[in-house]
C-alpha cells in the first residue's frame, strides 16, 4: 500500500500522516502517524512535554500545524478553529471548561442546539423547555452523573459537577469524533466514576475517543488502545490486552520503544 | 408532603432551601423605602404628619394617593421603557450610553412628521418642512422613528462587535454624534404641534400602557425565546458562546439594535407627551436607564438581571425621587444622593456575588 492510498478507508474515522508542529525552535510534535477506527476507544499516555495535547491542538483546530495531514471521516481537513473542527463533527472537552457560568444544566446542554417551537420566529422563537429538561434528566440519568438540582446555575457547582455536565454535554452531541483532555484530573473517585460511565456510554454507542489520561487504572478499563507520546514522537502503539502496567510506563518514561518507532527517534 | 425532592442520581435537595430570587430582595428594598419616607412623614417636624402613600385627607376613593402613584408611575415610565433595552445590553456584556441623546434626535426627527398644517386656524409656525409633511399618517412618524432607531443601534451594534472597541467608547462616541443631530436638525429650533393622533400616543396614562406592554414583551423574549438565552449566554461566557455555535456578532448588532429601537420609542412617547421636541431632551436619560437596571439587580458583568428586576428597579428609582420631593429636599440633594444610591446598588450587588462566589 505505497505510493497513492485511498482516503475513504472503510472504518478509519481519523488518521495523521507526519503531523508536526513546531513553536519557533522548539519541535513540541514531530511526524506523528495515527490511526483511529470508527468505535475505537484510544488512549494517549505521556509525560507532561511529550507532546499530547500539542497533538489535540492540531486536530481540532485550535492550532494550525507546520507540516503533515489530517483526515478525517475520509477527507483531508484543514480546520481554522475549534468552532470549524467541532461543526465537521470533533467534539472536544478541554481542560478549561466551556460552560456558562449563569445559566442552569439544560440551557448549557442545549447551549447553540435548543429544542424550540414556533421556529418561523427566526432569532424569537420559543424555547421548548420542558422538552430539554427532560432529555436533560434522561442523559444525566443514564451516565450515573449526580446533580441535586439541574435547574440550579452552574456556578453554585462543584467542580466535578461542573466537569460532568460538560462531558454529557459532549455526549449528549453524538459527533463522530470526541476528545478529552485530562477529563478527571482535578475530581475525586465518586466524579471521577460517573465521568468513566459517559465514556462508557460512548463506547456502547459505538463513538471513537481519543482520551488523554495520566491515570493508568482508568486508561486499562476504559480504552482498547494505547499510544505513547515522549519528547515529540509516538513511540508506542499497544492492543491494551497485549500490554501492562510495567510495559506502558517503560514506553512513557524511556525504557522502551517499539521497533517500528526507533527509525524515528534516531533522526 | 416531604420538603426533601428528588435530583438526578438519587440526590435528595430541599427544596424550601432554595434561595430568593433576586427581584424578591428588591421588592423588599422597595417596601422598606416606602416605608422609610412614610415614617420621615410623621416624623420630621415641618411635614405635619402627611402620609406618602396613603389618602389620610380623603380625597380620593381608595385609600392611596393616588395623585402621587399616578405622577411616580409616569416618571418612570419613559425611562423606564430605555430601560427595557439597557437592561438587554448589559445582561449581554456591554453597555450603552447612547440612549439619552438619541431619544432628543429621535424626537427631533420623529415631530418632524408629525406636525399638523393649521395650528388654531393659522399656519404651524415651527414647521420644519413643506405641506407635503402635514397631518401623515401616525404610522409615518412611528416607523421613522423605529427605523432611526434600529440604524443607530445597528452602528452600535457592529463597531462594538466587529471592530472590537469596547462597548463604552463606541456608545459614548454615539451619545455626542446623536446630540449633534438633534440640535443640527432644525439648528436649535424646538419643534411643536403634532397632529392629534401623534399627540395622543403619550396622553395621560398612555406612557404607563406603553411601559408596561413593551416591559410584557421584553420579558418573553428574554425568558422564553433563543434570542433570550443566547443575549445571557454571550454575557455569561462569550467564548463558550461562540464555541457553541452561536452567531456572538450578529447576536450583539441584534442586541443593540433592539435597544436603541426601544429608546426612539420612548423619544416617541415622550415628544408626544410633551406636544413638542427639544434638542436638549434626554438629558441623564441614559444613566438613568443604566441606574434603573443595576438597581433591578442587572449586574453589570453581564449574564444577570431580569426585565422584572429592571420594574421593580424603575419603581425604586421613582419612589426615592418622589420621597425625596415629598419630605422636600432640595433638588441640588436629590440629584448627589441620587448618585449615592446608584454606587450603593453596584458595591451591594458585587458584595452579593462574592458571597455567592465564596459558598461554592
Amino acid at each position: 500500500m505505497s505510493g497513492i492510498e485511498l482516503h475513504d478507508m472503510g472504518d478509519i474515522i481519523l488518521e495523521t500522516r507526519d503531523l508536526t508542529k513546531h513553536y519557533g525552535g522548539v519541535h513540541a510534535l514531530e511526524g506523528a502517524d495515527f490511526i483511529l477506527r470508527k468505535g475505537e476507544h484510544v488512549a494517549i499516555m505521556g509525560d507532561n512535554g511529550a507532546g499530547k495535547s500539542t497533538f489535540v491542538r492540531q486536530i481540532t483546530g485550535v492550532e494550525q500545524r507546520t507540516r503533515g495531514e489530517i483526515i478525517f471521516d475520509g477527507h483531508p481537513v484543514h480546520f481554522d478553529g475549534p468552532l470549524h473542527a467541532r461543526k465537521a463533527g470533533i467534539e472536544a472537552v478541554f481542560q478549561t471548561l466551556a460552560l456558562a457560568d449563569h445559566l442552569d444544566v439544560p440551557d448549557n446542554l442545549f447551549l447553540g442546539r435548543e429544542k424550540t417551537w414556533m421556529d418561523w420566529l427566526g432569532p424569537f422563537r420559543f424555547l421548548d423547555y420542558k422538552a430539554m429538561r427532560q432529555d436533560t434528566i434522561d442523559a444525566l440519568e443514564k451516565t450515573g452523573v449526580k446533580i441535586p438540582n439541574i435547574r440550579n446555575t452552574i456556578q453554585n457547582m462543584s467542580g466535578g459537577q461542573r466537569q460532568c455536565v460538560a462531558i454529557a454535554r459532549t455526549a449528549s452531541f453524538h459527533s463522530k469524533l470526541t476528545i478529552m483532555d485530562e477529563p478527571t484530573a482535578a475530581l475525586g473517585v465518586q466524579e471521577t466514576g460517573q465521568v468513566e460511565n459517559i465514556i462508557r456510554t460512548l463506547k456502547e454507542q459505538g463513538e471513537p475517543l481519543v482520551l488523554i489520561s495520566h491515570n493508568m487504572r482508568q486508561v486499562m478499563d476504559l480504552v482498547d488502545r494505547i499510544v505513547v507520546f515522549r519528547r515529540g514522537r509516538i513511540v508506542a502503539n499497544l492492543d491494551k490486552d497485549e500490554t501492562d502496567h510495567q510495559d506502558v510506563v517503560a514506553y512513557i518514561t524511556g525504557a522502551k520503544t517499539q521497533p517500528e518507532y526507533e527509525v524515528a527517534e534516531m533522526t | 408532603m416531604s420538603a426533601k425532592s428528588d435530583g438526578i442520581g438519587g440526590l435528595k435537595y430541599d427544596k424550601s432551601k432554595k434561595t430568593w430570587p433576586n427581584e424578591f430582595n428588591i421588592f423588599i428594598a422597595l417596601v422598606v423605602i416606602v416605608a422609610i419616607f412614610e415614617a420621615l412623614g410623621q416624623i420630621l417636624p415641618y411635614m405635619n404628619s402627611q402620609s406618602f402613600l396613603f389618602d389620610t385627607q380623603d380625597r380620593f376613593g381608595t385609600i392611596f394617593n393616588e395623585a402621587r402613584l399616578r405622577i411616580i408611575i409616569l416618571q418612570i415610565a419613559i425611562i423606564g421603557i430605555i430601560s427595557l433595552g439597557v437592561t438587554q445590553v448589559i445582561i449581554s456584556g456591554g453597555i450603552d450610553l447612547s440612549s439619552g441623546p438619541l431619544v432628543a434626535a429621535t424626537a427631533m426627527i420623529v415631530m418632524s412628521f408629525a406636525q399638523t398644517g393649521l395650528v388654531n386656524g393659522n399656519p404651524n409656525p415651527a414647521a420644519v418642512f413643506g405641506p407635503w409633511s402635514f397631518d401623515l399618517p401616525v404610522i409615518v412618524p412611528i416607523l421613522i422613528g423605529l427605523a432611526f432607531g434600529a440604524f443607530i443601534g445597528s452602528i452600535n451594534g457592529t463597531l462594538i462587535a466587529f471592530t472590537r472597541i469596547p462597548p463604552f467608547i463606541a456608545t459614548l462616541g454615539m451619545f455626542l454624534i446623536c446630540r449633534g443631530i438633534a440640535q443640527w436638525w432644525t439648528r436649535g429650533q424646538p419643534v411643536s404641534f403634532p397632529t392629534e393622533s401623534y399627540a395622543w400616543l403619550g396622553s395621560g396614562m398612555m406612557p404607563v400602557v406603553w411601559f408596561l406592554l413593551l416591559a410584557v414583551l421584553c420579558h418573553v423574549l428574554l425568558r422564553y425565546t433563543v434570542y433570550g438565552k443566547h443575549t445571557y449566554a454571550i454575557g455569561s461566557n462569550e467564548a463558550a458562546a461562540r464555541m457553541s455555535g452561536i452567531n456572538v456578532k450578529r447576536h450583539k448588532v441584534l442586541v443593540y439594535m433592539i435597544a436603541s429601537m426601544l429608546a426612539a420609542f420612548a423619544a416617541i412617547v415622550l415628544s408626544s407627551k410633551n406636544l413638542t421636541a427639544q434638542s436638549g431632551m434626554g438629558l441623564f436619560y441614559e444613566l438613568f436607564a443604566i441606574a434603573m437596571a443595576v438597581i433591578g439587580g442587572v449586574s453589570l458583568t453581564g449574564g444577570r438581571g431580569s426585565i422584572i428586576g429592571t420594574v421593580l428597579g424603575a419603581m425604586v428609582f421613582g419612589v426615592i425621587q418622589s420621597g425625596f420631593t415629598y419630605v422636600k429636599l432640595d433638588a441640588y440633594y436629590q440629584i448627589m444622593a441620587m448618585g449615592a444610591i446608584i454606587i450603593s446598588a453596584v458595591v451591594l450587588d458585587q458584595w452579593r456575588q462574592q458571597r455567592a462566589a465564596a459558598r461554592s
